[in-house]
């Protein structure tokens, strides 16, 4: 994840706690949707960033994932995601981010 | 007035002592003394002759045409190919050459060469096919390596080859960081390779150099001091070494969509009149040599970014016989779009289909973001054109044009493998436009979108993305304009307006 954005979402966790914050990932693929959700929840594993041994169990989805599909509304979503979804493997990118969330997510 | 695209030229650099002194990636790795990546490094670099024997390069310099590159097993910098320098569209230059060029291009005597180095060196320049007597004139005699010494010591940026230290970058300037000595090697570097795209795009299309009006020169790098960090002027400084006595320029930015929209302005220029024959022009960016080496590295892999890219176009009046870019029907990402990828793609790709009742099919072939995939896929960022066929496809099936079961064949039909550099700007829309030229003009394609996009984020100003795409299609040919009719229907309005305005003249009175 960008050095830049880790630093802000440091920062929003700070302000607002860390239980009041929801990351919602937009990745193209699994494995890159699995490092970002890690580096939000266990801290960034390549220890290059502000979250480097900063474990702050973010709760984090990705936009793809049913649990936030089923929050918008269906019009919405097919025209700003409905595209994407045909596009991305959902059931791999939703598969890795449940996995960490139950791993590492403290909220 | 259409503006056609009269030629196309594809240039890289094979600079892997560039990468490892200057490459974003590099310098960042070594402010970490303990840096894993750093002491392996040099175990992944390729040599010149593994560089070209890479079917990706070969593909960009035009000896084999992308969708070729299915055939070819993977990974494809194990399964080489037969290496040649030269291609049909340009070459791939070897580091100590460039060098040498570097020098050729530098007005301010800024590279210090050895001078056994430039001995050698200048020998095998005399047989380059492009570089000619007045170019080896600018070559200077050499300097001893102390004194290269003695300016490394002052900040320069030492130019090595084959492990030994040849030459350096001097700074430009004691305090003003945009022309220290870093930067300066970036934007000569960024100049010396649009001289060699620029070089080859004169040989491919054979125009007469002072024929070209106007140069448009689009690289991810700006020139300029601490007090215009953006000033410019590349078109022109590039434009003079290539000897365009007749043309002035300017610079165009917009990270990688930067590319489209100089060709578009190119194309507004030249259809309104106000030039005939406007070049496009590129040169390689060092920051992103090696950008996703890390990764590289991790996975045993060659460092693959180890090339600057470059390419020039020349956008000139409708000939008759040239592709046409169609400037009735401009794809772009407005500010009021949306940011969502759904809602960029609608703006680029179907917005400016639907203007003129085509459907998605009737595009035979789409040049996207056209990076290799094999840079993008270790480090995370997956197979980009691919993505981006799969959501023009998408869009295909959500507007009725195809099926939701035709998807892989349509990305099969339409697209291409990835198979340019990451250069940033190099591999947005541009890489295919020689080979859709050429296709178009054996009459094996009829219609082709270049597609450009940036991530104008980066520079902090915008939360914004960019997307702009151009048809080119088969020129008809020109229709004679109907000639006395025509001129008559003409006379007429001017006479009724003329009236009308005597009309309102007499009635304010």
């Amino acid at each position: 994840m960008d050095l830049e954005i880790q630093g802000r979402i440091k920062e929003l966790a700070e302000k607002y706690g860390a239980g009041n914050i929801v990351v919602i990932l937009g990745s193209n693929e699994a494995e890159a949707a699995g490092l970002a959700a890690e580096t939000v929840t266990n801290g960034d594993p390549t220890y290059a960033g502000p979250l480097a041994g900063v474990p702050l169990g973010l709760r984090v989805y990705h936009i793809l994932e049913e649990e936030i599909k089923k929050e918008i509304d269906p019009n919405v979503y097919e025209e700003q995601v409905g595209m994407m979804e045909m596009v991305l493997d959902v059931e791999a990118i939703s598969k890795e981010v449940r996995s960490i969330r139950e791993q590492y997510s403290k909220y | 007035m259409n503006p056609v695209i009269k030629g196309c030229s594809y240039i890289l650099v094979h600079v892997p002592n560039i990468m490892v002194e200057g490459g974003t990636t590099q310098i960042l790795e070594k402010e970490n003394k303990n840096s894993e990546y750093i002491q392996k490094l040099n175990d992944h670099i390729r040599s010149y002759e593994e560089c070209i024997a890479y079917a990706p390069n070969q593909a960009y310099i035009g000896n084999i045409y992308p969708d070729e590159l299915y055939n070819i097993p993977k990974p494809w910098y194990q399964n080489l190919v037969s290496p040649k320098r030269f291609g049909e569209f340009g070459e791939i230059m070897p580091e100590d050459e460039f060098y040498a060029l570097m020098q050729i291009s530098d007005v301010f005597d800024l590279v210090l060469l050895e001078k056994k180095f430039v001995e050698e060196v200048k020998e095998k320049l005399k047989n380059h096919p492009l570089i000619n007597e007045k170019d080896l004139a600018k070559l200077k005699e050499g300097v001893s390596l102390e004194e290269i010494e003695k300016q490394i010591d002052n900040k320069a940026v030492p130019l090595r080859f084959k492990g030994k230290i040849v030459g350096c970058v001097k700074k430009a300037h004691d305090k003003d960081v945009t022309l220290s000595s870093h930067v300066m090697m970036e934007n000569l570097a960024t100049k010396a390779s649009a001289v060699l795209a620029f070089k080859y795009l004169l040989k491919n299309t054979g125009i007469n150099v002072e024929e070209i009006e106007y140069i448009l020169e689009c690289s991810e790098e700006a020139c300029g001091d601490m007090n215009q960090r953006g000033g410019g002027n590349f078109a022109k400084a590039i434009g003079e070494v290539v000897g365009c006595s007749n043309a002035t320029g300017a610079d165009v930015r917009g990270f990688c969509a930067g590319p489209s929209h100089a060709l578009l302005s190119a194309a507004a220029l030249v259809s309104a009149g106000v030039f005939k024959n406007v070049v496009v022009v590129a040169g390689g960016a060092t920051a992103k040599l090696g950008m996703n080496g890390r990764d590289h590295v991790k996975k045993g892999m060659p460092l693959l970014e180890d090339v600057l890219g470059g390419f020039a176009v020349l956008v000139s009046a409708n000939d008759g016989i040239n592709p046409l870019i169609r400037l009735d029907s401009i794809g772009r990402h407005t500010i009021g779009a949306g940011a969502s990828p759904q809602a960029v793609m609608h703006a680029v790709v179907v917005e400016p289909l639907e203007r003129l009742g085509l459907r998605i099919t009737d595009v035979d072939k789409y040049s996207v973001e056209m990076q290799n995939p094999e840079i993008t896929e270790p480090a995370g960022a997956g197979d980009v054109p691919k993505a981006n066929y799969k959501m023009i496809a998408a869009l295909g099936v959500k507007r009725g044009d195809i099926d939701k079961s035709q998807m892989e064949e349509f990305i099969l039909k339409h697209g291409m493998p990835g198979f340019a550099p990451t250069q940033g700007h190099i591999p947005s829309g541009i890489p295919i436009l020689g080979y859709a030229r050429k296709k178009i003009l054996k009459g094996e394609l009829k219609r082709v979108m270049s597609i450009g996009k940036g991530s104008l984020f980066l520079a902090r100003m915008t939360n914004l993305f960019d997307g702009i795409s151009m048809i080119i299609e088969a020129n008809p040919g020109i229709k004679e304009e109907k000639g006395p009719e025509e001129k008559e229907i003409r006379g007429m309005i001017a006479k009724v307006l003329r009236d009308f305005a005597e009309h309102l003249i007499n009635s304010e009175v």
